[in-house]
């Protein structure tokens, strides 16, 4: 190697070293100005939510707020879990037992994030042809276990975390 | 010749900042703590933060709200880093109102570690009212709002005394010889012993006072650790990244310089 | 603007470029001819780009988080300070980076004072650089109202009362400021709307300075005119980009050290206390940058007086060009009037100091002094310094700084005939 291109290598390695160190720098400094967007401290430890249950009929529901978006809570009766049950996975889009979707022992208790998986419309509830919830924005048509029957919504309704405080309360989260 | 001018500016900017004791004799000077959050590297001690908020729930907080922290604060990194259980247990001990409720009803339950400290007075005029006509300021950022920071904060809590002779005080107002204006309404409320540690440290006034004092600092400035700790990686990143850029730099000009 | 013709080598850089000719543009500022001679004081112009863009980009991000009402805006800083993720390090880079921006720009303005940038044909980017200043101190002013403590909304009632000095019609204007009657809700609404629009408007005067620039091109430490491109210019890529990030990552340096180590010592403690209408803080001081404005304000005993004593030390500076009467350039080659250029950098200082103090006995007398010779610096000692003066030998170009050369520095010969 000639003395002259030894002098252009260590020129170029400054320049690469420079401009590498550089890069990382702006890199760091974005994360910051993205993740500021992201949920702050306080959004995140409002995650959790309890709820009386108690005074909720068999067949009835009530809807609560969870992260800013309602969850359905519904005290099925035996018909409901029974005709729930009845369905055969081969005709569901999203193929799911009952049985998964509810905590063992508190079958009548259908816990969900009432939201539409297709675009986010909250669905109505007794509505549809499949006697649970219909979507008014596009026509999704939901079962008494909340799972997707007939429409565009690819999957059937998020089940949260939750579990039973006591026989009254549930916490959500 | 230029840098004779810039002596001569310094000199003489000297001389102005020299000034400056004429005019603040009246204040007395709050006494210097060597703090372990000083510096550049500086951090909280966690056990005098834990024995600080035991301070501020027991004796403080009757009068001051902190209205800007929340329970879980006291579980979060660079703070007293109490466990999620302790956490859990200290927002439980309070009863927080809530609601409405599905009634409209507002109701009171235990404290959930996402709530905020609870106030002592439902309103400022409530706090003036109950105080004699002096509002108890709220203390989450008391650090950062008062000259001379926690040095001040700590002078002010063991710096009562007797009036000198030829002062006179009205009722319910007491002498501090570091207060601004040496009047402050605020009894004097730390004695020996008044607090018992968990940790078994004798609570002194001197000791409850500093304990007290690292709490407020941490709760003016949660962010101490991590800004610090970030700081410190930033320069040596900016310093490492000047020096490459400063060799690349006469690299490039040396192309030019050799012409002239 | 540029002069030779550029022409993209790709097809499709050309068939864009016959639109718009953004790559034209590019190369023009890639090839830019620009003096070697450059020292380190010339390099803050590209520190005050950065800090420009810093502002808007932290600012767009708190203005995410922060809420413009008068029971919120307190509360919503906190917020940001303790639960957005880092919250804490925008919102310090954002009031430090204003601090920062000042300083880079009194740096820059007097640099311009001392190498006689504003002269003759620099006089379009002198004003609109002042442009810049005056709109620098609103957004400022508008910004520090923001988080609505102590300092924010005294210091907004003192400012926005200068306009009641206005014979007949002040109170009535100051009404008009703040939509209320007093500084109140609507005042910090309208305020957090003029704040987020000034760095805007910013951005277009100082598309415009640096325009302005590249037609005379750059002055240079010697204060000749050059030809260019010739043996005394550079390329402004790299020669000049890379000097200019070496001083910004210095620059960054300073930066960083406020944010992280003493991110409020440039701050009011007071302004950690939430407004409070009824209470007015001991000491109300503007932030640092404005302190030789308000020591010139509060040397005069009358209100209308001192308002308008306040405004003309700024408005001063936009007739500066034709109060000067030197013909040469740099006061490299003054050695009167460079005197007098410290005495008037030492005199900002003292006025910003004294602004800090107390307005009464010795603080008073000084402020007074300061702002006699202030005035007088401009409307007297300039005119005639510009005449008297005796000035040194000027070099003929930048690479042959002796009196003989082959470029054709028509001001420096001009100056040469008078020695």
């Amino acid at each position: 190697m000639s003395k002259e291109e030894k002098k252009v290598n260590r020129r170029d390695f400054l320049f690469t070293a420079s401009y590498t160190v550089g890069a990382v720098g702006v890199g760091a400094v974005i994360w910051p100005m993205i993740d500021q967007m992201n949920p702050d401290k306080a959004q995140q430890a409002l995650a959790t939510t309890e709820v009386d249950i108690s005074s909720i009929e068999p067949g009835k529901s009530i809807t609560v707020l969870w992260r800013g978006k309602p969850i359905f809570i519904k005290k099925r009766t035996s018909e409901e879990i029974a005709e729930a049950r009845a369905v055969k996975l081969d005709d569901l889009p999203d193929p799911q037992k009952d049985e998964d979707r509810v905590k063992e022992g508190k079958d009548e208790w259908l816990v969900m994030l009432g939201v539409c998986t297709h675009l986010g419309c909250v669905p109505l509830k007794d509505k549809g042809d499949f006697n649970g919830w219909f979507c008014p924005c596009h026509g999704s048509h939901y079962d008494v276990s909340g799972r997707i029957r007939k429409g565009p919504a690819p999957t059937n309704m998020e089940i949260p975390k939750f579990e039973f405080v006591d026989s009254n309360t549930i916490k959500i989260g | 010749m230029i840098k004779s001018n810039i002596k001569l500016l310094v000199l003489s900017f000297l001389l102005l900042i020299s000034l400056r004791p004429l005019q603040s004799a009246e204040m007395v000077e709050p006494i210097k703590v060597d703090w372990s959050f000083k510096g550049l590297t500086g951090t909280f001690d966690r056990a005098a933060l834990q024995r600080g908020f035991q301070v501020y729930k027991e004796v403080c907080a009757s009068c001051h709200s902190m209205q800007y922290l929340s329970y879980r604060n006291l579980g979060e990194p660079g703070g007293p880093e109490f466990s999620e259980q302790e956490v859990k247990a200290i927002a439980a001990s309070f009863e927080i109102e809530d609601g409405p409720d599905s009634q409209g009803e507002m109701f009171t339950r235990p404290g959930k570690p996402s709530d905020k400290f609870k106030s002592p007075y439902p309103n400022v005029q409530a706090a003036t009212a109950a105080n004699g006509g002096a509002y108890p300021p709220d203390m989450s950022v008391l650090v950062k709002a008062r000259k001379g920071g926690a040095n001040y904060i700590y002078s002010v809590l063991v710096g009562y005394e007797d009036p000198p002779p030829g002062v006179t005080l009205d009722d319910g107002v007491y002498y501090n010889k570091y207060m601004t204006g040496n009047k402050i309404k605020m009894p004097n409320n730390l004695m020996d012993g008044l607090v018992e540690y968990a940790d078994g440290t004798e609570s002194t006034v001197d000791q409850m006072a500093k304990d007290v004092t690292t709490f407020l600092a941490w709760a003016a400035e949660p962010e101490l650790e991590e800004r610090h700790r970030t700081g410190v990686k930033v320069i040596i990143y900016l310093v490492l990244l000047t020096i490459l850029v400063y060799l690349s730099m006469k690299k490039i000009w040396s192309r030019i310089d050799s012409e002239v | 603007m540029s002069e030779h013709e550029y022409t993209p080598k790709s097809k499709a850089g050309k068939w864009f470029n016959d639109r718009l000719p953004l790559l034209t543009l590019g190369a023009h500022l890639t090839d830019y001819p620009t003096p070697k001679n450059l020292n380190y004081w010339w390099t803050f112009g590209g520190i005050l780009t950065f800090c420009l863009i810093t502002q808007i980009v932290t600012g767009i991000v708190l203005a995410m988080h922060y809420v413009a009402h008068a029971d919120l805006a307190f509360a919503s800083v906190e917020h940001i300070m303790r639960d957005v993720n880092y919250g804490w390090l925008i919102r310090y880079i954002h009031s430090n980076g204003a601090s920062m921006f000042f300083l880079a720009v009194y740096i820059h303005i007097f640099r311009s004072l001392f190498y006689g940038s504003y002269k003759s044909p620099r006089e379009v980017i002198w004003i609109i650089g002042l442009m810049i200043y005056l709109l620098m101190m609103a957004a400022a002013f508008m910004g520090y109202v923001l988080p609505w403590g102590q300092m924010s909304f005294w210091g907004a009632t003192v400012i926005t009362n200068l306009f009641s000095a206005i014979p007949l019609v002040g109170d009535s204007i100051t009404t008009w400021l703040w939509g209320a009657y007093s500084v109140d809700n609507p005042t910090l609404n309208r305020f957090f709307s003029l704040h987020y629009l000034i760095p805007f408007l910013i951005l277009g005067l100082v598309v415009l300075h640096i325009w302005a620039l590249h037609v005379p091109g750059n002055n240079n430490p010697v204060g000749i005119d050059i030809k260019k491109p010739s043996k005394d210019t550079v390329p402004f890529h790299p020669y000049i980009t890379i000097k200019d990030a070496f001083a910004l990552l210095v620059f960054m340096i300073i930066f960083a050290g406020f944010v992280f180590f003493t991110p409020n010592v440039l701050g009011h403690s007071d302004n950690y206390i939430p407004a409070n209408p009824l209470v007015t803080p001991a000491h109300i001081v503007p932030e640092w940058y404005l302190l030789p404005f308000y020591a010139i304000l509060r040397s005069v005993p009358d209100k209308l007086g001192g308002v308008i004593l306040m405004f003309s030390a700024i408005f001063i500076l936009f007739v500066l060009p034709w109060l000067d009467t030197s013909k040469v350039r740099s006061a490299v080659f003054r050695p009167i009037y460079r005197q007098f250029f410290w005495i008037l950098v030492i005199d900002v200082l003292m006025l910003g100091y004294v602004g800090a103090m107390p307005a009464e006995g010795i603080y008073l007398v000084l402020a007074r002094v300061g702002t006699i010779y202030y005035f007088l610096h401009f409307i007297v000692v300039m005119p005639v310094v510009g005449y008297l003066e005796k000035t040194d030998p000027i070099p003929m170009s930048i690479s042959e700084p002796v009196l003989t050369g082959g470029a054709e520095p028509s001001l420096a010969r001009k100056a040469n005939d008078k020695v």
